[in-house]
């Protein structure tokens, strides 16, 4: 059950391209599991930003006097981001989390790959912690376009067995895409689960690409969220349910984290004409 | 001024006025004139984490239509400034499921239920109301009327009166009589007035003021439209003052209907223009986006505002800034203005209810 909390700042740092808040949210960190996220209000009193933004929860820590705090690591993309950049020590922020449904774990200790892409590898740290505490084996394939657009590249080398990093301009790592190097990691480990982590196009080759090899995929979306709390159906997208029938779901309660053999990656953005309730020929 | 005995939480703490909050749509009673609104609070479960339902007038449950909706493609929202734009296409399990499934949960847990009802022909609004008719417990039916019509090239009924007409006195017919049959108008009319006085004499027990008004945005990273829909509804404090208007213009034309105030409600002063105007009641739609716990916050700050301007029972709100210029303000307001001069407070006993600048 998520709650509703002010939390306070206790320091934004920057990480290469990115900013790390550290916040108290009581009662949130207790809560959090891997893949979870939380809605930040943005702009402050009076301002004309009325959405929250959404960010996965990259680090829970107990910190004595403060009690639970929470790290979420973000980009500057537009103005609520901006706003978030520039928050001091001591601010407020209101939070609502955990959200969303978390990443499933393992029951066996079995062989994961963790893929992220840019920082899509924000909530995989937590992830890779409690599947090690499982007697799970885990690997890191980090990626994105250039080196600093990496995120939690030392802490990924810390934790992992191996790390494997990629860059479209070969500025760090191998020159290329995730999927580029994931087969031969996959089999080479016989890794049974990949998770993953990033921007849809990336979510979608992982997805096959760990259907093509075996292995079960669970796969964190972004989509555009206007509540995040399931009371407004913007965030949606066509998964396929046990019952075989494609249904528009919402990412943000019945996700982010979904199986990658259960999305129709290639309908994304539509409604494919066999979605239950289509109007016939469907929605693009 | 007045001392009653009221429900909600102000009052609770030991010198705070009791204010009564109890409204009236038509013969329904709720001890609370603050209710969520259609689509953005879904069947109500999902808020049940941030506040007690019970303690809001009512919830207002997602559109529903007769089939299960699919919905339209994604990108489905917009942030606007202070508002937001969204294309929904009112996604939804179809009316079976949503009896089977989705009610029983709000009368299990003691919440009153509006369910708004949405077709794409006047039978399609009839059959709906034929499956409500033998739900229990259902407080009060919503008409959205916001919908286009198939059988006349998409012509949205809220847009015509005779339409309009139509699809309410077919659902009046059919709902028992003691269960309010409310219409919601869209404010994208040229005469609301006109479109109010239809479905008044069609028999709609009171009026849901407003949905939200078209919009677009084009991206201008993509250059194309933001929504995949292209146009979208327009909701959040940006339409706010549409709807006052909207809402003082309903009441001064039919002064005895009930109106319910909607568009851009996050706070109880928002929520008190809405009342001034004329409205026995208001819903909180986007702004719970912002603040999911916000019903309930506009529930304790509207008792909070209107005790301190004197007034010991909500009801006597409804419409006070209809009263003639030359009327003194009642006898309750100036009281609690004079009060708070004593105090060293307000200064201008009448600039808090004044109309402010012309023009
Ligand atoms: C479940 C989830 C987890 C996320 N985790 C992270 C994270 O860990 N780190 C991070 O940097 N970003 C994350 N994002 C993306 C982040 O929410 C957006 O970058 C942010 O909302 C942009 O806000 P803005 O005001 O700066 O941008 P603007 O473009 O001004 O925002 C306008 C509107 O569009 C929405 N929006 C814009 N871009 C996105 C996007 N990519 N995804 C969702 N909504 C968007 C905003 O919420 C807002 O309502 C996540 C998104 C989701 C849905
Ligand atoms: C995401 C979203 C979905 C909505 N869905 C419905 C709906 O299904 N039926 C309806 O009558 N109104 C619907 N509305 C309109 C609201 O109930 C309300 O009339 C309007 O948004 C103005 O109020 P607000 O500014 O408080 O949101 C929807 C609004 C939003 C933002
Ligand atoms: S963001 Fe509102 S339902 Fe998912």
């Amino acid at each position: 059950m998520p709650v509703q909390v002010r939390g306070e700042v206790l320091g934004v740092r920057r990480a290469g391209q990115y900013h790390v808040l550290t916040l108290t949210a009581p009662g949130i960190p207790e809560l959090a599991r891997p893949g979870h996220f939380v809605g930040i209000s943005v702009g402050g009193e009076g301002t004309g930003m009325i959405l929250r933004r959404s960010f996965s929860i990259h680090k829970v820590a107990d910190r004595g006097p403060y009690g639970g705090t929470l790290d979420i690591a973000f980009a500057v993309h537009g103005r609520g981001t901006a706003w978030m950049a520039g928050l001091d020590r001591h601010d407020s922020v209101d939070i609502v989390g955990p959200l969303g449904r978390p990443f499933a774990l393992p029951r066996e200790p079995v062989s994961c790959v963790l893929v992220a892409g840019g920082y899509g590898s924000a909530p995989l740290f937590m992830l890779a912690e409690q599947l090690r505490e499982r007697g799970c084996r885990v690997d890191f394939v980090l990626g994105a376009s250039t080196e600093d657009k990496l995120f939690g590249v030392l802490d990924a080398k810390r934790m992992a067995s191996t790390l494997t990093v990629t860059t479209e301009d070969g500025s760090l790592g191998e020159k290329g895409r995730v999927t580029d190097v994931l087969p031969e990691i996959i089999e080479r480990l016989g890794s049974s689960v990949v998770y993953a982590c990033g921007p849809m196009s990336m979510l979608a080759a992982v997805a096959d690409t760990a259907a093509a090899h075996g292995a079960y995929s669970q796969c964190a979306v972004e989509e555009a969220m206007a509540c995040g709390i399931g009371v407004c159906m913007t965030c949606v997208l066509p998964v396929i349910g046990d019952d075989g029938v494609t249904r528009m779901l919402r990412s943000c309660i019945d996700g982010p984290v979904f199986r990658g053999d259960r999305v129709r990656w290639a309908d994304v953005g539509t409604v494919p004409a066999d979605t239950w309730g289509a109007p016939a020929g469907g929605h693009r | 001024m007045t001392a009653v005995i009221g429900y909600g939480p102000v009052g609770g703490e030991p010198g705070e006025p009791r204010i009564d909050m109890k409204t009236w749509i038509g013969d329904w009673v709720l001890p609370s004139p603050i209710m969520t609104a259609s689509g953005c609070s879904a069947s109500g479960k999902e808020l049940d984490p941030f506040f007690d339902l019970t303690r809001i007038g009512a919830v207002v449950t997602k559109s529903v239509m007769l089939a299960p909706r699919s919905g339209r493609a994604t990108p489905r929202m917009a942030e606007t400034p202070s508002g937001m734009l969204n294309s929904i296409g009112l996604q939804g399990p179809g009316i079976e499921a949503f009896v089977e499934k989705d009610l029983p949960w709000l009368r299990e847990r003691g919440v009153r239920a509006v369910v708004s009802i949405a077709g794409g022909s006047v039978e399609e609004y009839g059959k709906l109301a034929q499956v409500l008719r033998y739900c229990e417990e259902i407080s009060a039916v919503e008409v959205n009327i916001s919908c286009p019509n198939v059988a006349d090239r998409g012509q949205v009924f809220a847009c015509d009166a005779k339409l309009a007409a139509e699809v309410v006195s077919n659902v009046r017919r059919i709902i028992p009589s003691e269960i309010p049959v409310i219409a919601k108008l869209s404010p994208d009319v040229t005469d609301i007035v006109g479109i109010a006085y239809a479905v008044v004499k069609a028999g709609a027990t009171g009026l849901s003021l407003i949905n939200t008004t078209l919009g677009m945005v084009v991206d201008t990273e993509t250059l194309r439209p933001a929504l995949a829909g292209v146009t979208g509804g327009l909701s959040g404090p940006a339409i706010r003052p549409i709807a006052v208007r909207c809402v003082w213009q309903v009441h001064e034309a039919m002064p005895d209907i009930p109106i319910i105030g909607i568009g851009g409600i996050g706070s109880g002063l928002d929520a008190l223009q809405f009342i001034l105007a004329g409205a026995s009641a208001v819903q909180v739609g986007t702004m719970t986006f912002n603040d999911p716990s916000s019903p309930q916050r506009v529930h304790t700050e509207l008792a909070r505002a209107l005790a301190e301007r004197g007034f010991g029972r909500f009801t006597d709100a409804i419409g006070y800034a209809h009263r003639p210029h030359d009327e003194p303000l009642s006898e309750f307001v100036a009281d609690a203005w004079a009060e708070d001069d004593r105090a060293g407070e307000g200064s201008d006993p009448a600039r808090p209810l004044s109309s402010g600048a012309a023009g």
